[in-house]
């Protein structure tokens, strides 16, 4: 049974395009598929092995910027900042993990949000190599439609999930969850928590750099404060987890479902899309006091909430 | 060479002048810190209230700045214990995977203040002109036939002045009031102080209310030679935590050494470097203090005070 609806769901996902859905509707889908795998990513650090990361936008940055750069000086199809951005992310996350991660506690949150600032800012500043505030445009589009765009970052989705599967029903993956659940007691049963929590950055970096480099490919443009943004990257990545569900292999995908469209949604609407920032303040701080574990996670508890009503009704 | 000296001597006043600005905000972020053990990443968006408090104020009804202080400081003391009561404690109460729950909880109330102060007031900058705000005393004025030229402003002092001050009010406050001891106690050991009979629930709240309350003073005063908008409280967070991690977490002279410090190399990356390298230089020292102190000043001076 479970097999058959997964199979309906893959089925359904790559049919898709065929629904002769509108542009504007593939390029949401597109997003949300993009911050599926963001959340998946943080997830693996923040959820798995409870490293709570405020500058993930540090890493989609660095991504996005592997590709455009790749094309702005190489003249190389930002396709390829892909693949390279692997290296770079892998690069950059060990030195992140070298010197935050042998601390614990809020020392890592801290880090990482000055990391973050620290990237725009750096990129802000670099004008000979990342042209600053003007950003860098990539002229020729590979596509036109949003079509093989969709595939594209289904595929890509698609290997981080299975990846991310793979390694949390690995001994690497109760590894993660014994560092999250008490540091002293993985490490007095001969783990080596600092290298372990130094992998988790590396996968859950170069993930969210893919994304990033994905990003710089189908929007075509970027800049420091898109990227390297703290609300609409940083927060937001944080946020998709927060409500879809914190260790949960759906919820990354449920929040990006709910916070994009919602994104949307606020947005489009004239009078409140100024205040779209309050509204998700508000609904963190909801979901943090009603259902600290996400949709996915505190599901019973919603459905608990529910039932009584409808019997009373 | 003199113009050299001269520039490096006015640096430093201004360095000074503004790492004493940084250390009362500092203050309240490492009194948080160390009672609740948390970051509070809303710290800069509460200072940002308050100095649209003290902007409205000097507006609207004509309060000089460093008078709105007796009334900003006591508003958002009480803004800051009902965020304690009514958001903070539940969650702390709640039970979840994460344990950095409450932190997330401080980044939500940062987006919606921030955002709600650009909805109300938009995104202008904004400033109060007060008449002394060029106000300044030079050394040729005391001195006839000074080598160098410094000049040291009226406001800036005059806000240097009073961080000092409300730095040795607190000092008082927690060294010798009742009061103050249960919060140090609290902060030390949240058991031990329960079973002493401290109201442990009661003391967060009056930490969170005194942190927000001294965020609000370097509000106050930072209004009158700053200028003002809604995103302004990122920055000052940031701020913040450096200035916490570079003291120790929690240490409150810590704090102080860590303002100081921060204030001064800021004012030197802004001299030497360039205005925008600013955060940058920030960042660098905050590495260098997570990787080469990773306690903060506040370890070295326990070591020194253990003589090891």
């Amino acid at each position: 049974m479970k097999k058959l609806l997964l199979g309906l769901l893959i089925l359904f996902l790559l049919l898709l395009p065929f629904l002769g859905l509108s542009s504007y509707i593939m390029h949401v889908l597109i997003l949300v598929i993009m911050w599926s795998i963001i959340g998946m990513a943080w997830n693996v650090l923040g959820g798995y092995t409870g490293q709570v990361s405020f500058g993930h936008a540090a890493f989609f940055g660095v991504g996005a910027y592997t590709a455009g750069l790749l094309y702005y000086h190489l003249g190389m199809s930002a396709w390829w900042g892909i693949p390279i951005c692997v290296v770079v992310l892998t690069a950059v996350s060990l030195v992140v993990g070298y010197i935050c991660l042998r601390l614990r506690g809020a020392y890592f949150a801290l880090a990482t949000l000055a990391l973050g600032e620290v990237c725009r800012v750096a990129a802000e500043n670099m004008v000979w190599f990342t042209q600053g505030n003007l950003g860098i445009l990539i002229k020729e589009r590979t596509w036109i439609g949003k079509t093989w765009y969709y595939y594209v970052i289904l595929l890509l989705a698609a290997g981080s999930y299975l990846l991310i599967k793979k390694v949390m029903e690995s001994k690497l993956g109760y590894y993660f969850v014994a560092i999250r659940e008490d540091q002293d007691a993985a490490e007095s049963l001969g783990i080596d928590t600092t290298f372990y929590k130094t992998i988790a950055l590396c996968i859950s970096g170069v993930l969210t750099g893919i994304a990033g480099a994905f990003y710089m490919n189908y929007m075509g443009y970027i800049d420091p404060g898109i990227v390297f943004s703290l609300s609409d990257i940083s927060i937001l990545t944080v946020m998709v987890v927060m409500v879809g569900g914190v260790a949960t292999f759906g919820g990354p995908t449920m929040g990006a479902l709910i916070m994009v469209f919602l994104a949307e949604i606020v947005r489009s609407t004239p009078k409140i899309g100024a205040a779209h920032q309050t509204i998700f303040g508000i609904l963190l701080i909801l979901i943090i006091i009603f259902l600290p574990n996400g949709v996915v996670g505190d599901f019973r508890k919603i459905v608990k909430f529910f039932k009584p009503k409808r019997t009373r009704a | 060479m003199a113009a050299q000296v001269e520039l490096f001597l006015q640096t430093l006043i201004a360095g000074f002048l503004l790492g004493g600005l940084y250390a009362l905000i500092g203050l309240g972020m490492a009194l948080i810190m160390g009672v609740m053990r948390i970051i509070n990443l809303a710290h800069g968006d509460l200072m940002m209230v308050a100095m649209y408090l003290a902007y409205w104020l000097f507006t609207l009804l004509g309060v000089d700045p460093y008078i709105s202080v007796f009334v900003v400081v006591p508003l958002l003391f009480l803004f800051g214990c009902a965020l304690q009561k009514f958001l903070i404690t539940p969650v702390m109460k709640v039970e979840s995977i994460l344990p950095h729950n409450q932190v997330i909880l401080t980044v939500g109330m940062a987006m919606v203040l921030s955002n709600l102060a650009t909805v109300f007031f938009t995104g202008n900058y904004r400033s109060t002109p007060v008449n002394y705000a060029s106000n300044a005393w030079y050394l040729t004025d005391y001195w006839k036939n000074a080598p160098i030229e410094l000049s040291l402003s009226m406001p800036w002092s005059l806000s240097f002045l009073c961080a000092f001050i409300i730095t040795v009010a607190l000092w008082f406050f927690l060294t010798k009031t009742d009061t103050g001891k249960s919060i140090r106690a609290t902060a030390q050991d949240i058991d031990a102080a329960t079973l002493m009979g401290v109201n442990t629930n009661r003391m967060r709240m009056l930490t969170f209310g005194i942190g927000s309350a001294l965020v609000a003073c370097a509000g106050c005063l930072f209004i009158p030679i700053y200028y003002l908008y809604p995103a302004l409280g990122k920055q000052f967070t940031n701020i913040g935590f450096v200035i916490t991690v570079l003291g120790g977490m929690g240490s409150t002279e810590g704090a102080i050494i860590g303002g100081m410090i921060l204030g001064i190399f800021e004012s030197m990356t802004a001299t030497y470097v360039g205005m925008g390298w600013a955060p940058l230089g920030r960042f660098a020292i905050f590495v260098a203090a997570l990787v080469f102190v990773p306690g903060g000043v506040a370890s070295l001076i326990r070591r020194k005070r253990l003589g090891r």
